[in-house]
């Protein structure tokens, strides 16, 4: 098996609000996190795809597939965009880190149909990232 | 469908601290041997950079696996605070007796975080330089794979 990974970046920005707490829970759980007018990150995101190599390519899927698939599914979705108000996948979800690697999971998982998507890391800033996998892949 | 999916949250910190590999179980000359330059007597140091990583079920009230800041409480008072500044061999008690190397700082880090009551610790990675990094994820991940 081989792992090839592609990154992109994007810049979004979000706000971090549970309208079921009241506005001095939400500033407590969330603290700067949850200024009404939002804020922004520049995200990084790393796919990483597992599978055979084609014997006659030798590669698992073609990286301009690939490049492509992340340039339509998530630039599109994600770059420049608020993400609160402007993707829908997201809606009713608080746009963290994990939440947001979740939901790209599930958009792109059905778009690889060469090899298989492993895992999705995407990075907040440099020091804050989260990844989401298969349960029961092993993730050395 | 969502419970097929591990989600899993990194966070790295930084500390810088000195050490010297040095074993009491070696002679000095084959201490300088095995450790090079890194058996300066003085010691030397390095910014290391501590990549813990925790799982969970994430909350759906607040999208978190962790609140980052009680995950940095933690971290805080568990490695940094202890580590930062300091000198690994003389200010931190099991590398009196233990060398420091990064291997071993990996396991010592891991036994003091695996014990975070909010999240399940999954691996301690710490990049000693940009050139060289070490993870440690429990002895269990060890049988895990071993199994395999």
């Amino acid at each position: 098996m081989v792992y090839l990974t592609r990154k992109i970046e994007f810049s979004a920005s979000h706000l971090y609000h549970n309208p079921a707490l009241n506005a001095e829970e939400n500033r407590r759980i969330f603290g700067k996190c949850n200024n009404p007018h939002g804020h922004g990150h520049n995200y990084t995101l790393e796919v990483t795809v597992a599978g055979e190599p084609d014997p006659v390519t030798g590669m698992v899927l073609d990286l301009k597939e690939l490049k492509a698939i992340l340039e339509r599914e998530i630039t599109e979705r994600m770059d420049h965009r608020f993400l609160n108000y402007e993707v829908p996948e997201l809606k009713g979800q608080i746009p963290t880190c994990e939440n947001i690697a979740r939901v790209i999971w599930w958009i792109l998982e059905p778009k690889i149909t060469q090899g298989r998507l492993y895992k999705v890391r995407l990075y907040e800033s440099a020091d804050i990232f989260a990844e989401c996998y298969r349960n029961g892949a092993s993730h050395a | 469908m969502n419970e097929e999916l591990k989600v899993v949250f990194g966070r790295r910190y930084h500390f810088a601290a000195s050490h010297r590999l040095h074993s009491a179980q070696l002679s000095d000359e084959q201490n300088c041997r095995v450790y090079g330059k890194c058996n300066n007597p003085y010691g030397h140091g390095h910014n290391y950079v501590v990549e813990v990583r925790v799982s969970g079920t994430v909350d759906p009230a607040t999208g978190m696996i962790v609140n980052l800041v009680d995950l940095d409480d933690f971290v805080q008072r568990e490695v940094l605070e202890p580590f930062d500044h300091k000198s690994l061999n003389e200010d931190v008690e099991v590398f009196r007796t233990t060398v420091p190397t990064t291997e071993n700082l990996c396991k010592e880090i891991y036994q003091r975080l695996k014990h975070f009551p909010l999240a399940k610790l999954e691996r301690v990675r710490i990049e000693e330089t940009s050139n060289n990094a070490f993870e440690y994820a429990g002895e269990e991940f060890r049988d895990r794979v071993a199994v395999r």
